[in-house]
């Protein structure tokens, strides 16, 4: 699963839910439509091409994309699904994912990095990095193992 | 540190004299920044028992370090544990073995290395006069080397989960432990950078491997929990020319 600024993500997706339940009845256009489509009296548009009345919930049926928010460590921007009338899905279209860089979920900015299954490879080798020995080597006081090459 | 710590000095000219240097140094920093130890200065710090202003010179210098490692890795690096007390030792580590590196170069050797639970900065070449060869350990069977790769004047560090338990957290995912990538190995100019950077990449998941790619001078090898193993674009420059 993606790891993304969860804090971020919440303050945009409340911010939205607080929108959705107190502009039921406004005009005020936003969030901007996925496509062009009759405007309606709450200012949202639906991009089904059908009919747009609502069937047991408030809202009606489309998907919504949000405008990109600043989300201090990069970019959020989020599309929600209405269905039914009522909010069934929230996508995550750009999320910060590495300081100061901010991903496509589609991926297409990040370069494809060579993977492989690890193998075993020859023991003989000068140093061995790791990560550290035993838990109780934090228990001791420092160890020391010296090795001295002389020619 | 609490932890093993090779050193070894190929120039045919080294006697005891600079690994007791090299070792005593060790020492002051073990008695400066053990967690483990109920004398360090750490531990009165951690304990209330040692104000700001009275720090010595050498932690308030740490604590800078971190500082602005926590900056340029987007706060993926941070010496706060999750029960509130400040461990330092990412960074002490690294540090102090690049320092100890120093003494040695100082001294005027050329081929060495230092290796502290791990974390290796490496100098010159080997006795066979060959770039140093380093195992890069396997997480489940720790006398198995997975990767081999050859360094000359450089750090190399690896984080991981497999020996201490989850003890690296995400402070920016509200300090649960970061677990979807078992070890992550950075190759750096110095280990002081290797590991600051290796630190918070583990820290970072999956996506730490893509901070090292964008990172300029550093490489990776990250090995995950289905021990599939993914490397930055650069890293295969450190491998054997067969």
């Amino acid at each position: 699963m993606k790891k993304y600024y969860i804090g971020g993500a919440i303050v945009i997706i409340i911010g939205i839910f607080i929108y959705l339940f107190s502009t039921r009845n406004s005009t005020t256009p936003s969030p901007t439509p996925v496509t062009t489509a009759t405007t309606t009296e709450t200012g949202m548009t639906d991009n089904s091409g059908s009919s747009t009345t609502t069937t047991s919930g408030q809202y009606t049926d489309g998907t919504y994309t949000g405008d990109v928010a600043d989300a201090t460590y990069g970019n959020l921007q989020v599309a929600v699904v209405i269905s039914d009338g009522k909010l069934a899905q929230i996508n995550l279209l750009q999320y910060p994912d590495a300081p100061g860089h901010t991903t496509q979920v589609n991926q297409s900015a990040l370069p494809i990095l060579q993977q492989e299954a690890i193998v075993a490879q020859s023991a003989n080798v000068n140093i061995v990095s790791g990560a550290t020995q035993t838990s109780q080597a934090f228990q001791e006081s420092l160890g020391v193992a010296l090795t001295a090459a002389k020619a | 540190m609490g932890m093993p710590i090779s050193v070894e000095i190929i120039d045919s000219n080294a006697t005891e004299s600079i690994f007791n240097k090299v070792f005593d140094y060790f020492t002051h920093i073990d008695e400066k920044f053990s967690t483990y130890k109920k004398t360090s200065e750490i531990t009165a710090i951690n304990e209330g028992r040692l104000k700001e202003d009275a720090w010595s010179g050498e932690m308030h210098l740490m604590f800078a370090l971190c500082e602005e490692t926590k900056k340029e890795t987007g706060g993926y690096f941070d010496i706060k544990k999750p029960d509130g007390t400040l461990d330092p030792s990412g960074i002490v580590k690294g540090w102090s073995i690049w320092q100890a590196s120093q003494i040695i170069q100082k001294d005027g050797f050329k081929n060495f290395y230092v290796d502290a639970g791990g974390d290796i900065q490496a100098g010159g070449k080997n006795a066979d006069d060959e770039l140093w060869s380093v195992g890069i350990k396997n997480p489940w069977k720790q006398d198995e080397n997975v990767k081999i790769v050859r360094v000359t004047t450089q750090g190399v560090a690896t984080s991981g989960t497999y020996i201490r338990g989850l003890h690296i957290y995400n402070p920016r995912n509200g300090n649960k432990p970061a677990n979807e990538i078992t070890s992550l190995t950075v190759i750096g100019p110095n280990v002081y950078e290797a590991d600051r950077f290796a630190t918070a990449a583990f820290a970072m998941g999956v996506h730490g491997t893509h901070f090292i790619e964008r990172l300029p001078g550093f490489e990776a090898y990250a090995i995950d929990n289905n021990k599939m193993a993914t490397m930055t674009s650069g890293f295969a420059k450190y491998l054997s020319q067969e």
